[in-house]
């Protein structure tokens, strides 16, 4: 597969990414910064988002409806975010409208106007998201099954809690500003119809005399522990199950990648064939990988109605006890198909890669490249695969369920 | 970009738009079929058959169309709406005979009594997971008062209990007259061999018999009203109106100024409903969008926000959209509206996917093709006036309105 991706760090530590993907119109860029809800004090959970929030209220000369409308009127779409390790902004454009665009996020991340009286706005924006999180069953249920998967405060839910944020004042948020946005660990990736030189050159210009930021490290706490059963009125019972595994950076993370693969990845999966097409137990059921950079974890989620719950349950853990015995020829050359074509439609969107740039790095602190994967992908075999099984069998299981009523289980639960 | 097009003896359409730089070819069957043709008895049938085409055929069983999706890499889904229900596989362009031998094969299924019953508890689990998500429902009900006994009343999922009363032979007999070849688009988009493609489908689908499908399309009466729906899962309340608007086969003008014109009062970012409601923290979302079907279109209106401020953001609601009827909208406004939507349709046609389901709905709608040229050519053209002549036939006030949350009750139209 054809593919040059470039880097550069600043002297200020800024790392620069660039793919250039000349068959395309567009243009893209990601900035990501070491400001996601990791870096929120204990005491002010949301204090990131709610930072975040504010930043995109103002900067450089303009007000924040005319710096949206200078990026609308460029037909430049935008968004901003925050997750647990960032806060991110990505911007996708025509090609000729880059530079204008990233002078502008430009002043949006370093010269924010974070303007005391709209703060009691911001914070009604933070509260809203804190509320509308909470119709959300099925993520209620993973983001509770999250912070008994990784150490504090790595499991963190974004949003924060509606007592921390209604304390947050502005002293707050410009202390946390000065301390997380900055070129220290921060990321800033290009892909689409570029040039790398001119990148190059627009980034140091813009954020070459950034000052560096001094970020401490992240203090660690245990996670919660136990099965956790929210009793909840509802349709279906939610049912997440998760267990620690090796991270992203791992060597053989492409090997614990194919496991979860042959559970769950297209519809001659195992999980899709045994729960919902051999029984009918369910519309949803997923295992999804989340890798932080110094650990990993699988989440599996069932959605069932409530007399099904707990035969769901039980047929979730038996896939995941037999998935230790092996797996097939036939099923990791299907995930080789999938991976395959999955790393060549990237190459479609100037928007994905760039984000996927900035996401490799913030987890490996490079980039690998579509030929490395590929590599990795054809290196999977059953052996492999089965192999890495026996020595590192799914265990040390979290379970939470959400629903009408509480679940028997076997399996340890820690 | 080059469009292509074909039809066999039988009716079945082909139509393509080639792009050799693209790295995927998209592939779809669009079959003009959804709830809007399904009689009361028949609630849901047109969904579930959905569910039913990926269970096997003659040829394969459930586990081996699964399984062969799966060995070409494709990414293959399909959904069913009010009036189209669309089969569609992304696979790279290696794979297009063998994703289109697929394809092919699985729109003739084997509708098998014990997979029917199976898929069955599948369906009652999506209707199960639906009513336990936002909007909760909000979407059918606003549907079912705004038509009333209009075949656009009736929700795409069905019921519980009319999804439980069909049989086997029904969706049979629903299958034999909707999946006619005469009712059926198959659109491709992105890196393909045509010529290939159309040899193919001829071979594969030639020899299905045609058969008459109509379809009702009634005027849309519309009918205005207020309906408060207490629902004490839900934390957040949320609303969903519903007024008149174009309709898939009216004039592009009209059609894409009544986009425009969503796009200024209520788009997710940068509307007039954004900066009052939502960069405020008045409602966790406040946006419009129009929808199109055959013969009739709607303008919603979508908002969520705390249960006690409801009345207060209905009527922040309501004069933005007095203010719109009576002054319109400003040229910097509609300028800057036309360089977003423009952005987004070149920005999103880098996709084939996206393509091949933008020339497969359009063709099926209204047997027309728009390149991204022309969409582009269209929207600049909108003017002002254009804008004030959908607000004049497509009134914004008085739309029946839907709320679900924990209210029991709300002060609307306040007294």
């Amino acid at each position: 597969m054809a593919q040059t991706i470039y880097q550069q760090q600043l002297d200020n530590g800024l790392t620069i990414l660039a793919e250039p993907m000349p068959w395309l119109e567009s243009a893209a860029f990601a900035i990501s910064l070491p400001a996601g809800s990791s870096r929120d004090p204990a005491s002010l959970p949301g204090l990131g988002n709610f930072t975040s929030e504010m930043v995109q209220r103002g900067c450089g000369e303009l007000d924040s409806r005319e710096f949206n409308n200078a990026l609308e009127n460029r037909g430049v779409t935008f968004s901003g975010g925050v997750s647990n390790s960032k806060a991110g902004f990505q911007a996708a454009m025509l090609a000729d409208q880059l530079e204008p665009a990233m002078r502008l996020f430009a002043d949006l991340v370093r010269r924010p106007m974070l303007p005391s009286d709209q703060i009691e706005e911001g914070r009604q924006v933070c509260l809203q998201e804190i509320r509308g999180i909470e119709d959300d069953l099925a993520g209620q249920t993973l983001r509770h099954l999250r912070r008994r998967l990784f150490p504090d405060p790595f499991g963190r839910t974004v949003p924060g809690t509606s007592e921390a944020v209604s304390s947050i004042a502005i002293d707050d948020i410009t202390d946390h500003f000065q301390k997380t946005y900055g070129p220290e660990d921060a990321i800033i990736s290009v892909a689409g119809r570029i040039d790398w030189p001119q990148v190059v050159a627009l980034v140091a210009d813009l954020f070459g005399d950034w000052p560096r930021q001094s970020l401490g490290s992240i203090p660690e706490n245990p996670q919660e522990s136990g099965y956790l059963h929210v009793e909840h009125e509802s349709s279906q019972t939610h049912i997440a199950l998760g267990y620690p595994s090796i991270p992203y950076s791992h060597p053989d993370y492409f090997l614990s990648r194919g496991a979860v693969g042959v559970l769950s990845d297209g519809m001659s999966s195992r999980l899709f064939t045994e729960m919902r097409e051999n029984r009918g137990l369910c519309y949803a059921v997923f295992a999804s990988y989340h890798s932080l950079q110094r650990m990993g974890g699988v989440e599996c989620y069932v959605g069932t109605t409530t007399d099904k719950a707990q035969e769901s349950l039980e047929v979730l853990t038996d896939e995941l006890g037999k998935i230790v015995d092996g797996v097939h020829e036939t099923e990791v050359n299907r995930l080789k198909a999938r991976y395959k074509s999955s790393l060549i439609m990237q190459q479609e969107s100037s928007n994905s890669r760039a984000a996927q740039l900035a996401a490799e790095w913030r987890l490996l602190e490079r980039v690998r490249t579509l030929d490395e994967v590929s590599d990795a992908i054809d290196a999977l075999s059953p052996q492999s695969i089965g192999d890495f099984l026996s020595s590192n069998p799914p265990s040390n299981f979290r379970l939470v369920t959400l629903g009408e009523k509480t679940l028997e289980t076997t399996i340890g639960v820690s | 970009m080059e469009f292509l097009r074909e039809t066999l003896p039988n009716g079945l359409e082909i139509v393509a738009e080639r792009n050799d730089n693209a790295h995927s070819a998209a592939l779809g069957f669009f079959v003009r079929t959804g709830s809007r043709d399904e009689t009361k008895e028949l609630w849901g049938v047109s969904h579930f058959l959905e569910h039913m085409v990926f269970k096997g055929t003659p040829m394969r069983s459930a586990a081996d169309v699964n399984r062969e999706l799966d060995e070409i890499g494709a990414d293959a889904n399909a959904f069913t709406n009010e009036e189209q229900t669309v089969y569609h596989a992304r696979v790279l362009p290696e794979y297009q005979e063998r994703a289109t031998d697929l394809l092919c094969d699985i729109m003739r299924p084997s509708l098998r009594a014990d997979d029917f019953e199976m898929e069955k508890k599948v369906i009652l689990e999506e209707i199960a997971k639906y009513e336990d998500q936002p909007p909760f429902g909000a979407n059918d009900r606003v549907m079912a008062d705004h038509f009333r006994n209009h075949p656009l009343g009736r929700c795409v999922l069905g019921t519980v209990d009319s999804v439980s009363a069909l049989t086997p032979e029904q969706m049979r007999e629903y299958f034999s007259r909707r999946y006619s070849p005469g009712n059926i688009v198959f659109s491709a988009a992105g890196k393909m061999d045509f010529d290939g493609l159309v040899r193919q489908v001829e071979e594969l689908c030639g020899g299905w018999t045609a058969q008459e499908a109509s379809r009702d399309t009634p005027v849309n009466v519309g009918s205005p009203g207020v309906r408060v729906v207490p629902n004490n899962i839900a934390v957040q309340e949320y609303g969903v109106s519903m007024s008149k608007g174009p309709a898939a086969d009216e004039d592009d003008v009209v059609r894409y100024g009544a986009a425009l014109l969503t796009t200024i009062l209520g788009d997710s970012s940068g509307s007039r409903m954004f900066w009052d409601l939502v960069e405020t923290g008045r409602a966790e979302y406040a946006e419009m969008s129009p929808y199109e079907f055959q013969g009739a279109g709607v303008i919603m209106t979508f908002l969520c926000c705390s249960p006690e401020d409801v009345e207060d953001v209905l009527s922040s609601i309501d004069e933005i959209h007095s203010d719109a009827q009576a002054n319109g909208v400003t040229g910097e406004e509609l300028e800057r509206a036309k360089n977003k939507v423009c952005s987004h349709v070149v920005l999103r046609s880098e996709r084939p996917l996206t393509r091949m389901f933008d020339v497969g709905a359009n063709w099926l709608q209204t047997e027309t093709y728009r390149s991204v040229r022309e969409l582009v050519d269209i929207v600049r053209s909108v003017s002002r006036d254009d804008i004030a002549g959908v607000l004049d036939r497509f009134p914004l006030r008085d739309p029946t309105l839907v709320l679900v949350g924990p209210r029991m009750e709300v002060d609307w139209p306040r007294q």
